[in-house]
């Protein structure tokens, strides 16, 4: 039988990063997966709780929750996203004090996946069928690595890209600086700490930095940009579907 | 000496903008912490049992915290058995009163200090300069800073933010050090040894904290490297010692653990080089006279809160500041805290209460490798986020991420956050709300992002 998912393409991938996510449908599709976009979803409201209005994240994690009813495993192409789901989620729920959110809530949160989860752990594959014959810097990025716990996942599927050589960088698990709204709110700190990790990306050697997380390639990439660096940020995803253009 | 230092609490946006101007700081901050992050991995990882060690510790703190009321009268009962005095104090006043009326009953000038994060807490020093009472600091880093008259940058390594030829410079100034004395640490430490000896041998009164509490027995214990504080805990007649009241161990087995994690932890050696513990007082070996201030200050407020109470559990390693990026970058002072860092962004608001130090739990990207290094696993990462949502929000923040929420709970408010994305009007919206123009603060080092024409649901709805 053909496996099936839902997508969750996550807000800011969905209206700011669609690349990323367009690049997910290929590849599930690609690999033979049948994929569904339930349209009632919005964001799961990890800004909201993280900026101190957990109350507020409310109505997102009920729209989450009714988009995903009966799906058997959801997707979703971030770490960080996931890593909210899993810690975040039911909390919120609860403070609705609506039990049946919370029962729904419970349900859904074990058959979310990140993306490169679900092809390792559910499809079994670290080999895509994916070519990109370029210098790639991989940032696993805070909430894949410590929030989400994705482990070595995204490196088994990178070392099994064809052409595709891994570049080393210094202190590569090291935050990036956005953090949300910290990258507006402590704006200095955060970009002192962006400029050492475009210090590590650029002495790399890396024609390419990819990641779990757009938000994290927002950063980065924008900082790259402001340097006129020429190192382009693309998705994970984009590199295993092979849409990078 | 420098200035009481809980209480004035600047922004910490502002503090750190001035800090991160300091190209030196950063260079020995990267260079410290780094060193120390590497020593911490290599002893951690080589323990197959390190895991479980963590969750051991994590269970004592726990247990202590559950049990603090019983803990604390069983510590007394055993404490003042062994013959030494116990002193309550609720606030940093109560606890100060203490150390001066002891002071002046015994007629001293001046004490010699083992490091204490709690008397940098109350503003000891400062306090007892006021009243004519001089405290001399003998950790070799907490020396350097008092001399300079600056607070301690970081838990652990008071000097942190210091590297050695601005050191020498110090000693030059304040120790009468030859002008001709090189930056070299072994130098750099003779000098220093030469300057405490006296200190010790004409001291009469000894001040000290405590990194445990041992109930079962009513033992105090210091854990430190340079064997100063061994020189304060024997030699002087009177010793007196601030406690903070969650400093509590149930029992002398527990400190088998302790003494695994904490020096791992917190300078990356296997065993901590000089442990001190006494029960009491000892006839003919030690102080005659010894107290033990036990310390609240905020902490039986902070232990009523379910989720921040946690923050009441370290035991002051400091692995979560090396560790911390923010920290690394900022260094400690920005904290405007004795207890800086990830930690200190937990703890400070809530033991200073409602009101105080609310920029904090803003002072972190959230990249949870606190949580992962803390040894007894204290989540800080959920308790920052829990703080967030307890402080206070200005009322134009609150209706833009209220408006935020509507839209990205449906897909018609998909569609629209998509075309405000595009024209940039929630970035705008989100500005007025943080007033700090964050469209300036995000373009100062990083271009916007192209928002493209067609959002992923546009592309799924027409393909």
């Amino acid at each position: 039988m053909r496996p099936r998912v839902a997508l969750f393409a996550t807000c800011v991938g969905d209206v700011a990063f669609p690349n990323a996510i367009i690049a997910t449908v290929k590849l599930l599709e690609r690999l033979g997966v049948e994929v569904s976009f339930p349209q009632a979803q919005g964001c799961c409201g990890q800004m909201h709780v993280n900026s101190g209005f957990p109350d507020l994240a409310i109505p997102m994690v009920r729209s989450f929750a009714e988009a995903f009813s009966g799906c058997d495993l959801i997707v979703a192409p971030s770490g960080s996203c996931v890593g909210s789901i899993r810690h975040q989620m039911l909390s919120v729920a609860r403070r609705s004090g609506d039990e049946s959110l919370v029962s729904h809530v419970q349900e859904i949160v074990p058959r979310v996946r990140e993306l490169t989860e679900y092809l390792v752990d559910d499809l079994g594959l670290v080999d895509v069928g994916a070519v990109f014959p370029h210098r790639v810097a991989y940032h696993p990025s805070c909430h894949s690595l410590r929030v989400a716990r994705v482990g070595t996942r995204p490196y088994d599927l990178l070392r099994n890209v064809e052409g595709l050589e891994l570049v080393e960088q210094e202190n590569a698990d090291s935050c990036c600086g956005f953090g949300g709204t910290f990258s507006v709110k402590n704006s200095d700190v955060s970009s002192a700490m962006l400029t050492d990790k475009l210090d590590a990306i650029t002495s790399s050697g890396a024609e390419f930095v990819t990641s779990l997380d757009v938000s994290c390639l927002m950063q980065i990439g924008g900082g790259l940009a402001h340097e006129r660096s020429g190192v382009r940020t693309v998705h994970l995803a984009e590199i295993l579907a092979g849409t990078v253009n | 000496m420098g200035r009481a230092f809980v209480g004035i609490q600047p922004s910490f946006p502002a503090a750190a903008r001035e800090a991160l101007k300091d190209s030196q700081l950063r260079t020995n901050l990267a260079h410290a912490t780094g060193t120390i992050r590497g020593k911490r991995a290599r002893v951690t990882e080589e323990l197959p049992d390190w895991e479980f060690l963590r969750e051991a510790a994590r269970g004592i703190k726990q247990q202590t915290l559950a049990d603090l009321a019983d803990l604390l009268v069983e510590f007394e009962k055993n404490a003042q058995a062994a013959g030494a005095i116990v002193h309550w104090a609720s606030s940093a006043e109560e606890a100060i009163a203490v150390v001066r009326e002891v002071a002046e009953r015994h007629g001293v000038e001046s004490f010699v200090k083992v490091k204490s994060l709690t008397t940098d807490e109350i503003g000891l020093n400062e306090a007892m300069n006021a009243v004519g009472v001089d405290a001399y600091e003998t950790d070799l880093a907490e020396l350097i800073v008092q001399i300079a008259n600056e607070h301690p940058s970081h838990v652990l390594v008071p000097a942190i933010h210091k590297n050695r030829s601005q050191i020498r410079d110090l000693f030059i100034e304040h120790l009468g050090a030859n002008e001709d004395t090189v930056d070299d640490p072994a130098v750099l430490a003779s000098i220093a040894r030469a300057h405490l000896r006296s200190r010790f041998l004409d001291a009469k009164m000894a001040v000290s904290g405590a990194n445990f509490a041992i109930a079962d027995t009513g033992s105090l214990v210091v854990v430190e490297s340079e064997g100063n504080g061994r020189m304060c805990l024997t030699l002087p007649e009177v010793l007196v010692s601030i406690v903070g009241i969650e400093k509590i161990i149930p029992s002398w087995e527990d400190l088998e653990v302790m003494m695994q994690v904490l020096p791992r932890s917190s300078t990356g050696e296997r065993m901590n080089p000089y442990t001190t513990i006494w029960t009491g007082t000892a006839e003919h070996d030690g102080p005659a006279e010894v107290h033990i201030v036990l310390l609240d200050n905020g902490r039986s407020r902070t232990l009523a809160e379910p989720v921040g109470r946690d923050a009441l559990m370290c035991i002051r390693c400091s692995a979560c500041m090396n560790v911390c990026p923010v920290y690394e970058r900022t260094g400690g002072h920005a904290y405007g805290s004795v207890y800086p860092g990830p930690i200190g962004a937990i703890l400070t608001p809530q033991l200073l209460g409602p009101g105080q130090a609310e920029t904090l739990p803003y002072a972190s990207t959230l990249c949870g490798a606190c949580y992962d290094v803390c040894p007894v696993m204290i989540d800080i990462p959920s308790i920052l986020v829990h703080l967030r949502a307890t402080g206070p929000h200005g009322g134009t923040e609150k209706a833009a991420f209220a408006e935020v929420a509507r839209t990205l709970s449906n897909a018609r408010g998909m569609r629209r956050a998509h075309r405000w994305a595009r024209f940039g009007l929630p970035l705008a919206r989100l500005g007025s709300a943080l007033r700090i123009g964050p469209i300036r603060a995000w373009s100062r080092s990083r271009s916007l992002p192209q928002v493209p024409r067609e959002s992923f649901r546009d592309w799924w709805n027409t393909r």
